[in-house]
């Protein structure tokens, strides 16, 4: 299997010491912009989406053999048209039950695949359906809408090929076999299930966007895909206000990606980065998104993690970070998602705004839920410190170490331990 | 497509006060009365409670049959319903609306002879 794919997304976008040939990323943004309409297409003229997935597959994993040696054709989605209909009369001519839709292959124009965006917001809702498991609806969004082959996304998530060929084979056989429909859900469904497809995506982002410097640099593409999907997504659907919130959200952590590791690779906090490194055009992007969204008049989780991350990137230093609006953010995102993780990050929101005594009353409350957590035990060595209680600060930085294996993280924690 | 809805009881029925229990068995039997006259519902039944239960065991080859259901948890089967529906999508909204609560799961039916 060759490695075709690289980020073609804006700066900066690629890791420190990574670096692609330029024919790796139009092969990367080719396939984004193509093989998830042809999918979605095939799957709406088979009728049968583990066929039409599967075409697109054999038609990607044939482009990248011939398309490097050969030039990317003047028509990339023509081509990988022609390959799939080819790859299919292959298949259909093993099975006999297929000739009706062998009529329907052979009677679909390739200019019926463009502009049907409806074809491919369906391609995703299939595909984070709920009634498949997560780590199956990731698999499939990944090969099925933005055409990653089955290597890359192995390579992505730092597991065997095998073992997500055959994620995605469960879930597509589900998708037949239990009937999970081709449609986009209407009225109060789709809310619920907007909710579904922006967990992937978010998902999806962070796997690759919390991946360390020294890391398979297919993690890190994994952000700018979702990034790619969360535009697709807006661009779709440009009346919902979460889709803008999300990609907001991506937006101005890439913006300041760039920032994140110092030359050897060791994590920087964001009260120690440069902040004249991070892209301020991202950053006042994500601002339009997250003002678009707003104007909407309908709040919601991914904006307001959008307007926190704004809170931070527009700050001039960490000085002027402004700690009481964040901790109001807070607050209103715990209304929907209130878990421990929120209420960690909104504790060391009452550090910042409110001082160390009242946040450590705040850690102290989620001790049980959040034990075994690193981040829970490095953020209590912080405010032990802040209130002179040394002693108890390094037992817990002792504890935080015990429980990352991120090599990043655990050279910040030593450093600390001194 | 037709699926059964597997009902699943997690709660004692017999332990419930009466009063209790004849709301929920009537809010069930409205909800068999309005899906099976809207043409979702082909069959189904209610199923005497577990302790009616008895098992057959193979046990290498040798069948016996023993007291109680095949699996000893809290959960019971309580019935079940097989609908007709065009998609998934419309079997969950059926399950989603299933008064006693408990646990619902869906299955998709084998069906044979389609092209």
């Amino acid at each position: 299997m060759k490695s075709g794919r690289s980020s073609s997304g804006g700066k900066p976008s690629t890791p420190p010491g990574s670096s692609r040939a330029a024919t790796d990323a139009a092969l990367s943004t080719v396939f984004r912009e193509e093989a998830g309409k042809l999918t979605a297409a095939l799957v709406r003229f088979l009728g049968d989406f583990d066929l039409g997935e599967e075409l697109v597959q054999e038609a990607v994993v044939s482009a990248l053999e011939h398309w490097p040696k050969e030039g990317i054709p003047d028509r990339p989605g023509a081509w990988l048209m022609t390959t799939a209909r080819r790859k299919a009369l292959d298949h259909l001519r093993r099975d006999a039950n297929y000739n009706r839709k062998l009529s329907l292959l052979v009677g679909s124009p390739v200019s019926e695949v463009a502009g049907e965006s409806d074809d491919r917001l369906r391609l995703i809702f299939t595909c984070c359906h709920p009634a498949l498991a997560r780590e199956a609806q990731l698999a499939l969004t990944l090969r099925a809408v933005i055409g990653l082959t089955t290597a890359e996304i192995a390579r992505a998530f730092l597991t065997t090929e095998s073992t997500i060929a055959q994620r995605i084979v469960r879930a597509k056989r589900k998708i037949v076999e239990s009937g999970i429909p081709y449609r986009v859900p209407e009225g109060h469904e789709l809310t619920n299930r907007l909710d579904e497809v922006l967990a992937v995506l978010y998902l999806a982002f962070n796997e690759g966007y919390l991946a360390t410097a020294g890391e398979a640099a297919a993690r890190w593409d994994l952000a700018n895909d979702a990034e790619w999907l969360a535009r697709l997504l807006v661009r779709l659907m440009p009346d919902e206000p979460e889709p803008h919130g999300l990609l907001a959200l991506m937006r101005l952590h890439l913006a300041r990606a760039g920032s994140r590791f110092d030359a050897e690779g060791g994590l920087m906090l964001l009260r120690d980065q440069d902040r004249w490194r991070w892209d301020r055009g991202a950053i006042a992007d994500a601002g339009r998104l997250l003002d678009q969204a707003a104007a909407m008049g309908r709040p919601g989780p991914y904006q307001l993690q959008g307007a926190i991350a704004a809170c931070h990137a527009m700050a001039g230093s960490w000085a002027e970070t402004p700690w009481p609006e964040i901790l109001i953010l807070y607050e209103r995102l715990l209304e929907y998602w209130p878990t421990p993780v929120v209420r960690l990050n909104r504790a060391i929101a009452i550090r910042n705004a409110m001082g160390p005594a009242p946040a450590l009353r705040e850690l102290e409350l989620l001790q049980s839920a959040l034990d075994g957590y690193h981040l829970y035990h490095a953020t209590r060595a912080e405010v032990l410190r802040d209130l002179g209680r040394p002693d108890e600060a390094r037992a817990a930085d002792q504890r935080a170490l015990e429980l990352t294996t991120n090599p990043a993280e655990r050279a910040l924690l030593e450093q600390r331990l001194g | 497509m037709k699926y059964m809805l597997l009902f699943v009881d997690e709660v004692d029925w017999e332990r419930v006060p009466e009063a209790e229990s004849r709301v929920m068995f009537e809010k069930v039997g409205q909800w068999w009365g309005q899906h099976s006259q809207a043409g979702l519902i082909e069959s189904g039944a209610q199923l005497q409670p577990a302790r009616t239960a008895t098992t057959v065991k193979f046990n290498g080859g040798k069948p016996v049959a023993t007291d109680g259901p095949f699996i000893e948890t809290k959960e019971t089967i309580g019935g079940f319903a097989i609908v007709n529906v065009p998609d998934l999508d419309r079997a969950l909204d059926l399950a989603k609306s299933w008064p006693a609560q408990g646990k619902v799961e869906v299955r998709p039916l084998v069906e044979r002879g389609e092209a």
